[in-house]
């Protein structure tokens, strides 16, 4: 059975070209087109133009991170300032950049890749998606009450918490409302791959982006309420007297990592499983070759994400668990590795004898397979609990997770915005722009985090905004790698903008390789598609 | 580009082998020091040796396949795209070499967490920020300490050359006899902090509320510094955790001489100071102990911490500060942030910056003077 749909699209198309792009007349134009729009293709831009934003903001306060650390001494802020950043720096990032770039990309690709019209509640997709504003307003104003923005580091520990002034509240408000955004999408997301798939479409013949999307949904569904919950606690600890978290009332603060991690370990996987199923498509694209083993990835990736249930305590491996909860957590963990094992296996084997060229998305991809891998291997050596002993809540859990969050997920999100960004547009992106913004997002990537491995190994804590002189000459190499990095990514915004704009007109294909519903549209992809569904052998 | 090349180059030897670098270490793991840190150190490097075999294996299958399987080279695409077996392979495979990996690491937890038969048991309580050190049990029962980061501020500010031990130094060392196993119990008084010293191969979060507990058996003397690694609010970065291994007669002559100390520490509390007295030791108690909030200068800063020159607290009656003092308070600007309580401090301590903050900065209260013997009848 071949994985990518060979699809017969008699006459969807033809149908959709009728009816020309925005040539309804009823649309509401200009700005409440876009308040009022209940089309996927014009919320799925919504939303990445919105994490794309949220990616700088984030950035900005990295590179104020790093620029305080260029050398040791307190040089540019106060410590308290310093911990406001490095907080709101992994809030905006994980909640504003990589996670809606994703629902972003799932609601441009998901309906055009099952053959669906749109998304299964289109009403509620726009809300989901201007929900995200209010939520990042108040991320932003939460800068400028008394006291600043939280700064007890994302993960928001108690009793911290309970210290920080009313920008904690604006943050616990903000999550809340993004949490409920992430729900409204994954139930849209599910009903739509469930129930709006073209006729002939079956589970195991739908494209890995739609099988590793509707997994992410399932586990965003199970855990942001456990969030939520977690920081509801707080809230009450924090103005309504109670001590959930808090010993002097009978509370545990260890209870708070608890609950926080049942829902920030599968989180993980919610940041990359979407990423396994971009480069899914791209390698097979780029090497002519159909994906090797799609059974076995589905496997692997349900596997993940339930695995990724019985894993949360290694993230509090020093909190002081009995033994036996250490090794249970220990083993439960290594054995996460097999199944991504597996995946990169599959992509090494669909590489192989295949007739492979390296335009962007491609290089894009393999610095994914590279550089994420050596992430997992990193994870590997946290996992083993004594040797966690020592590097836990340094910076070497600060490599590692950057190695999968940027080289995993980010570089994942540029691969597939540039694999499909000419069916998006209808224009080819300039070649030998992306190929700079991968070449320079490479290095600079690697200058910038993999000092942080030897500064983690010989003793440098996280979260910090002062040093032991024995650290300073990483750290520079790391502070100017990352400004490297940051600026790099201008490249990418300048070389989007340009592609909208205009460019060379790409065709319906746009790559040789390309299999799937998508690449039979025209390009751009017309504003309605699939009125009628096409027929998937 | 001469630090790119020297981490590169560095990181690749450092991989390779297993050999300790220049002191302090800073491409690995310190110098262990106990058995525990050994075995992290050898866990560590043999999984490093793993991960470089199946690193090049996979990533050289990789590179092969990028340098011959390309369309410019001609090469045609194969169309396979299954198979049972190798996927079995490659389930089963790393399976086995995954539990093979985590097997040696079982017997190394089973003895860090073996905190039986101490020689010596000493509570470690994390305040923010500074260390208390309380001898509970074993050769010295009864010391009791603060421990608190003594790098000036200028050289954190950059006004003054930084020191050999910057930001890793305090006035009162952790003091631990060398080869006896000593065990740590770790708790907070405010948030949770965490204790770790990298060459032991200890690190155990002190939760507020709760007891945990660690343990280390030093086999060399010297002094190993490490930091609180858990973020505990603005101060984070400047708790450090210094502790000094002796041997044996050093040790117990170091218990002699810290007894007597608080023999002296107890006439103090009990004589009546000068004013000149009082204000010498209340400028050191001040600049460890209050400075980091209310500042050096007094003036605190706006919006977080409130100034105490000029202030009302300061200026009103004596017994309301100590109060103040001993009990902290809820924050004036931020209603959840607030001021600890600083009861773990000695009374002449508190009496000594108490009346340094009512005469510095133009301060001039009535009573200028507070005794120790005021703060030990406020508590
Ligand atoms: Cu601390």
């Amino acid at each position: 059975m071949s994985q990518t749909t060979a699809a017969t699209v008699a006459h969807a198309n033809d149908h959709a070209l009728d009816h020309g792009d925005h040539a309804h007349g009823h649309h509401p134009t200009g700005l409440m087109r876009w308040l009022t729009t209940t089309n996927h293709k014009d919320i799925g831009t919504m939303y990445l133009w919105f994490s794309f934003t949220m990616f700088l903001m984030g950035g900005v306060l990295a590179l104020g991170i790093r620029a305080e650390l260029f050398k040791p001494g307190l040089q540019l802020w106060h410590p308290e300032f310093f911990n406001q950043l490095t907080t709101m720096h992994g809030i905006i990032m994980v909640f504003g950049a990589i996670m809606p770039a994703f629902v972003g990309f799932a609601n441009w690709l998901v309906p055009i890749q099952i053959g669906a019209p749109d998304m299964a509640f289109a009403r509620m997709n726009n809300w989901s998606f201007w929900l995200l504003p209010p939520a990042a307003l108040l991320l932003v104003i939460s800068f400028f009450v008394p006291g600043g923005a939280t700064a007890g580091g994302w993960t928001l520990y108690a009793p911290l918490t309970s210290q920080m002034g009313p920008g904690m509240d604006l943050a616990i408000f903000a999550l809340h409302i993004l949490g409920a955004s992430s729900i409204m999408g994954s139930i849209n997301i599910v009903v739509t791959i469930l129930n709006m798939r073209a006729p002939g479409m079956t589970m195991m013949k739908m494209p890995m982006f739609v099988w590793t999307w509707l997994i992410t949904a399932y586990l965003l569904i199970a855990v942001m309420p456990v969030l939520a919950g977690a920081i509801t606690m707080t809230l009450t600890d924090r103005h309504f007297g109670t001590s959930f978290f808090n010993a002097a009332g009978g509370g545990d603060p260890v209870m708070y990592q608890h609950v926080f991690w049942f829902f920030g370990h599968p989180e993980v996987y919610i940041m990359i499983l979407p990423a396994f199923g971009i480069v899914s498509h791209v390698i097979p694209a780029f090497a002519r070759k159909p994906l090797f083993g799609y059974s076995s990835m589905v496997y692997a990736t349900s596997s993940i994400a339930i695995l990724s249930f019985i894993v949360w305590a290694h993230h509090m491996f020093v909190v002081g668990m009995p033994a036996a909860g250490v090794l249970f957590f220990m083993y439960a963990t290594v054995l996460i590795a097999v199944p991504t094992g597996v995946k990169v296996f599959n992509w090494l084997a669909t590489m192989w004898r295949g007739s492979m060229t390296f335009e962007t998305p491609m290089l894009f991809a393999v610095g994914f397979l590279f550089v994420f891998t050596m992430g997992g291997f990193t994870g590997l050596v946290c996992a083993i609990a004594p040797i966690d002993l020592q590097i836990q809540d340094t910076y070497y859990v600060v490599a590692h997770f950057h190695y999968v969050l940027v080289a995993g997920s980010l570089f994942a999100l540029f691969s597939g915005t540039y694999f499909w960004l000419p069916k998006w547009t209808g224009h080819m992106y300039n070649e030998a722009m992306g190929k700079t913004h991968f070449w320079l997002s490479l290095i600079f990537f690697n200058i910038t985090f993999f000092p942080m491995h030897f500064l983690g190994l010989a003793g440098m804590p996280r979260r910090i905004p002062d040093y032991a002189t024995q650290f300073a000459d990483f750290n520079m190499i790391a502070s100017i790698g990352a400004f490297g990095f940051g600026f790099s990514q201008l490249i990418f915004l300048a070389g989007v903008v340009k592609c909208i704009r205009g460019g060379e007109k790409a065709t319906a294909q746009v790559w040789e390789g390309a299999e799937g519903l998508e690449w039979t549209l025209p390009s751009p992809a017309p504003y309605h598609s699939f009125e009628v569904p096409p027929q998937v052998k | 580009m001469k630090y790119l090349s020297r981490s590169l180059f560095g990181g690749a030897v450092a991989l390779m082998s297993s050999v300790v670098l220049a002191e302090p270490a800073k491409y690995l793991f310190q110098p262990p020091v106990t058995s525990v840190a050994r075995d992290i150190f050898d866990l560590h490097t043999s999984m490093m040796w793993i991960i470089t075999v199946i690193f090049v294996a996979v990533f050289g299958v990789m590179f092969y396949s990028i340098w011959k399987h390309r369309k410019s080279v001609g090469h045609k695409a194969a169309q396979f795209h299954e198979s049972t077996t190798v996927e079995i392979a490659w389930t089963i495979v790393p399976m086995i070499i995954l539990i093979g990996m985590a097997f040696p690491a079982t017997r190394v937890v089973l003895e860090y967490k073996d905190t039986s038969n101490p020689d010596l048991t000493v509570k470690a309580t994390g305040y923010q920020w500074k260390w208390g050190y309380d001898y509970i049990k074993g050769e010295g029962e009864g010391i009791s300490m603060l421990s608190t980061l003594t790098t000036p501020l200028d050289q954190i500010e950059g006004d003054a050359p930084k020191g050999e031990n910057y930001l890793r130094e305090v006035d009162n060392m952790l003091t631990v006899p060398v080869g006896k196993k000593v065990r740590i119990l770790t708790t907070a008084d405010d948030v949770i902090h965490s204790f770790w010293v990298p060459e032991f191969g200890v690190k155990q979060d002190a939760i507020p509320g709760f007891v945990r507990d660690t343990w280390f058996r030093a086999e060399k003397e010297g002094i190993y510094r490490g930091q609180c690694v858990e973020l505990c609010g603005k101060n984070h970065g400047f708790m450090p955790i210094v502790v000094n291994v002796l041997s044996a007669d050093k040790y117990t002559a170091w218990v002699a001489s810290q007894k007597t100390a608080s023999v002296g520490a107890a006439d103090d509390a009990a004589r009546e100071w000068t004013k000149e007295e009082l204000m010498a030791r209340g400028e050191k108690a001040y600049a460890s102990v209050c400075a980091a909030c209310h500042q050096p200068t007094g003036q605190g800063l706006a919006n977080a911490f409130p100034a105490l020159a000029g202030s009302k607290v300061v200026a009103g009656p004596a017994i309301d500060q100590i109060k103040l003092v001993l009990g902290g308070r809820k924050g004036v600007f931020m209603p959840n942030s607030q001021m600890p309580a600083q009861s773990m401090l000695s009374d002449t301590d508190i009496a000594a910056a108490v009346t340094y903050t009512r005469n510095a900065w133009g301060n001039h209260a009535d009573p200028a003077i507070v005794q120790p013997s005021a703060v030990k009848a406020a508590r």
